[in-house]
């Protein structure tokens, strides 16, 4: 079970990256979750073919994850792991689309293929994003800066609660699952026979662990409502990195820079 | 300053699925004293401990917190009269950082976040846990997450702290910080406890519980030498109080043998 394990402190990991003290960490919570949302929709609207419109978006992440001292690889890790979705997801487009769109080199290709690969890129580059966010804001700030922002609070406080209880309930599974695996020989014991009860143990764990914690929050005036104390404040730098990034990623929304580079070379040379 | 007393009278108490927890519990706890809850698993002390601050209702009887039994409308007075320190301290520390969390009872009562920010800084302060404050709870160690629980009750300044197991999971040195933090605070103390050690160097009362019911209320001193009577309740002599397994001699005969 050691890769489960392993799973759990690459959490604790992403926690440590947002506890940084870079400019891009320093900056307001609200200027990141706002330029990554700008960010996410402009990349999310391109047209379905499109792949050298895509290429300048790879800016805004580079950038942050240089800023705010991000590891590529970590990144890359992490982004491998979410990847089978995103492949099941443009898997068929290659077999239903087979008309030609483009040819390179000789060779001709479908427009299922462009469509694929332009799903890839766009996953790569949105989840990119969502994991930078976190990890230069960290999850709580993001949370606070979404209250902020006038998302309802039941939202706000499940999603602080899934966080802070999610270390809890992984290490309850590495738990359960190492004390099975401990007594399972020759791979009996192992199957879904066992798996059944374990999930059905964990979830009256959980409902257990559940109950404990409400009575605790009851015990210290719970009145249905969470209140943070977190002064957000948005000033001078915060401003003027909302405006620049959303000009941006506006700007290379309705202008295709890479394709006007590529025509403005092309006009130079002879 | 009101009394702190703490009074329960004739309680009864059953689960929905018919187990018979609390069986007619009669206690009384005057102002400043230090009590220790003892008995066997399931003997209802934890059950008994839940009815102090109003969770469960007891089914017959009453629960008196000052001088008025708790009712729906007062439920608020009695929470911040009665402080309770839970068994898991992940179930006690829920909010994201250290510092939210001792805030968030003072938060609810509604104080001035400057005043909450006062009172959480020195709750900080007096279990010696002023460094964590920007801390995740669940990157802390298991001796530092029961300190800032334990912050976490004082910032709402309780009268009457209550306590389940609060040496469970402790290492050695860790129990002892603790012993020594619990022996300074003046509040009323109630603790339901395994830990016969720490109620023999805390409490100078010790409540026996067995089956629901109140085997014996009395002196420490006088209950932890009553070898009869804590075995008949599932319990032994604490350690301290043995005859040595090396040398054959006693260690300490009274109550506070420190």
């Amino acid at each position: 079970m050691a890769r489960s394990e392993a799973g759990v402190f690459d959490l604790g990991y992403l926690d440590r990256l947002s506890r940084q003290d870079t400019f891009v960490h320093r900056l307001d919570p609200r200027a990141k979750l706002i330029t990554t949302l700008v960010f996410l929709v402009t990349v999310v609207s391109m047209h379905k073919y499109e792949l050298s419109a895509l290429t300048p978006f790879f800016l805004y992440p580079v950038f942050l994850a240089a800023a705010g001292n991000v590891p590529i690889r970590y990144l890359a890790r992490k982004i491998a792991l979410v990847s089978p979705f995103a492949i099941t997801l443009g898997l068929f487009n290659p077999f239903l689309d087979t008309g030609p769109l483009v040819q390179v080199a000789g060779i001709t290709v479908s427009g299922g293929w462009v469509s694929f690969t332009s799903i890839l890129v766009r996953f790569v580059l949105t989840v990119g994003a969502a994991l930078i966010l976190v990890a230069i804001t960290g999850f709580t700030s993001v949370c606070a800066a979404l209250g902020r922002l006038g998302v309802p609070r039941v939202f706000v406080v499940q999603l602080m609660f899934l966080y802070r209880y999610l270390f809890v309930l992984t290490d309850e599974t590495v738990r359960l699952l190492r004390a099975r695996s401990l007594r399972s020989f020759g791979g009996k014991g192992k199957g879904l026979a066992t798996f059944g009860p374990l999930a059905g143990r964990l979830l009256l764990r959980t409902l257990d662990r559940a109950q404990r914690i409400h009575l605790a929050m009851c015990a210290r005036g719970f009145d249905g409502q969470v209140r943070l104390s977190r002064p957000l404040q948005f000033r001078l730098p915060d401003v003027v990195f909302l405006l620049t990034w959303t000009l941006l990623l506006l700007g290379m929304r309705l202008f295709n820079p890479a394709a006007a580079t590529g025509r403005v070379i092309s006009e130079l040379l002879p | 300053m009101s009394h702190h007393i703490v009074e329960a009278a004739d309680v009864y108490f059953a689960y929905p699925d018919g187990t018979k927890a609390l069986n007619g519990i009669s206690l009384r706890v005057t102002h400043g004293e230090s009590v220790a809850v003892v008995g066997a698993n399931g003997a209802g002390k934890s059950t008994l401990l839940l009815h102090l601050n109003g969770y469960y209702a007891p089914q017959q009887g009453q629960v008196i917190i000052g001088d008025y039994p708790i009712a729906k409308d007062n439920l608020d007075t009695v929470r911040k009269t009665v402080g309770m320190l839970f068994q898991d301290p992940d179930d006690q520390l829920f909010m994201p950082t250290v510092f939210d969390d001792v805030g968030f009872g003072p938060l609810n009562l509604g104080l001035p976040p400057d005043q909450v920010e006062k009172r959480v800084s020195a709750a900080l302060e007096r279990v010696g846990a002023a460094h964590l404050g920007d801390r995740p709870p669940h990157r802390l160690s298991g001796g530092e997450k029961r300190a800032v629980a334990i912050a976490s009750v004082l910032s709402m300044s309780p009268d009457i702290l209550v306590m389940d197991e609060p040496s469970s999971n402790l290492d050695p040195k860790s129990r002892r910080l603790l012993i020594e933090l619990l022996r300074t605070f003046k509040h009323s103390k109630i603790i339901a406890t395994h830990d016969l050690d720490l109620v023999v160097d805390l409490c100078e009362r010790t409540i026996v519980l067995k089956d629901g019911k109140v085997a014996a209320d009395g002196q420490t001193a006088v209950i932890m030498n009553d070898s009869a009577l804590l075995e008949s309740c599932g319990l032994e002599k604490p350690l301290r109080l043995q005859s040595c397994p090396v040398c054959g001699s006693q260690e300490a005969q009274g109550g506070d043998g420190t």
